[in-house]
């Protein structure tokens, strides 16, 4: 856990007022310990970084940044989504998994007609 | 030691490399060690500020330190991508922030996925169906001269597919809404037909024209004659010259396949087989042999002359 100070000198792309301000408006939701300092985790700070690059670097609007957070993070709750799906499909039988494997097949093998 | 390198040489972000050349040769001769050898602290702020302009000047270097990957003593700093954590647990209290968070809106959203349980609850998607994809054996004679085919489907459905005149070998057709059925409302998939051409007995298909071999009797090649050939439409009257040999070939025009753009028919092409009788004929023989006397001559001279 590191404090604001430590990010700023640990990202070196942000400044302490930028930081305490996508605090206040909810980019970054780091843990509030004693005297209500903001604790960063190494998650919060590769948001951190993360944020620095679509504002700094891809000039990224502060009004349009929420609508792109919010479209990166469900992304990721999708991909987590999926990784909890895979995770139950693997632990399914070998023709469950098959038969699910062959309906993915896209487009899907139908077969041979017959009149 | 400042962690700002535009601080140190007293220049903005936005400096240009000359502006840091600049600031860094005024600030050079202020503090140049040999120029103030009593005063160890300016001794101290020269370092600094060379290794600031030791960055800065370098544009590759500078450019790191701006995307912030090498601090201000141009240490490699530890990179921190955001996909590396987005899918830890701990990465869900910013999933939250719009809609699926949560546990149980993660049951909901699977159970949307796998139809539900009829609990009525949870979220739905409306989906459209999936595609699926089929192959149909399709006669010869049913692909040139297309055909209404009745099939029936996995599921049991019958339904009529009309094959259009012209069609080829692993053509593909499309069945709107012949798919998977939608979900939620959503709407079917399309089914994808291939066709698989059988052979025909002895017709033959290049492109839109029907190519086939036509057995014709010794006194047809030799006297000429009219005789019926088998077309796609049915037997048509064909004039043979007088003189024909295997291998000639007669064009029957228009009768091909229909082209499916240009509507317009290629042609048929017969080419002659000369065929003596099946059975032995002591007539025959007597007469060639009483022929070839004072007829002689070598079919084969032309294989000798190029070989």
């Amino acid at each position: 856990m590191k404090t604001l100070t430590e990010v700023v000198r640990l990202v070196g792309r942000v400044d302490q007022v930028e930081l305490t301000h996508w605090v206040e408006v909810g980019w970054v939701t780091p843990e509030r310990r004693e005297r209500d300092e903001p604790a960063f985790s190494d998650l919060d700070i590769a948001r951190v970084c993360l944020i620095c690059d679509l504002r700094h670097d891809m000039a990224v609007e502060e009004e349009t940044m929420p609508l792109v957070l919010s479209l990166l993070d469900q992304i990721y709750a999708l991909r987590r989504q999926m990784k909890v799906l895979t995770g139950a499909l693997r632990q399914q039988p070998d023709d469950v998994r098959n038969a699910i494997l062959e309906l993915l097949d896209q487009p899907r093998r139908g077969g041979t007609l017959g009149e | 030691m400042s962690d700002d390198l535009y601080a140190t040489l007293g220049v903005g972000r936005d400096a240009s490399q000359d502006d840091i050349k600049r600031a860094y040769r005024k600030l050079a001769k202020e503090m140049h060690p040999d120029l103030n050898p009593d005063k160890p602290e300016v001794g101290e702020r020269f370092k600094q500020v060379t290794a600031a302009y030791d960055i800065l000047s370098d544009p590759e270097r500078r450019g790191r330190y701006d995307r912030g990957e090498i601090d201000a003593s141009g240490q490699e700093r530890p990179q921190y991508q955001y996909r590396d954590f987005a899918e830890d647990p701990e990465a869900g209290r910013y999933y939250t922030r719009e809609g699926f968070g949560d546990e149980e809106q993660l049951h909901d959203f699977f159970e949307g996925l796998f139809g539900g349980r009829g609990t009525g609850r949870g979220f739905r998607v409306r989906g459209r169906g999936a595609d699926v994809s089929y192959t149909l054996p399709v006669e010869f004679l049913e692909a040139a001269k297309g055909a209404k085919k009745r099939v029936t489907m996995p599921d049991g459905r019958t339904i009529d597919i009309t094959i259009p005149p012209g069609v080829h070998d692993r053509q593909t057709l499309r069945l709107k809404g012949q798919g998977m059925p939608g979900f939620e409302g959503g709407q079917a998939g399309d089914a994808y037909v291939e066709l698989q051409v059988q052979p025909h007995a002895f017709f033959e298909r290049k492109d839109q024209n029907i190519h086939m071999d036509l057995p014709v009797s010794v006194p047809e090649a030799v006297l000429g004659g009219r005789i019926e050939v088998p077309t796609i439409d049915g037997p048509v009257t064909m004039t043979v010259p007088k003189g024909s040999n295997t291998g000639t070939t007669l064009r029957l025009r228009g009768r091909g396949v229909r082209d499916q753009k240009s509507g317009q028919r290629g042609d048929q092409y017969v080419r002659l087989q000369v065929a003596l009788p099946k059975a032995q004929d002591a007539e025959l023989e007597e007469f060639v042999r009483r022929w070839a006397g004072d007829h002689a001559y070598d079919p084969r001279a032309d294989l000798r002359r190029s070989a």
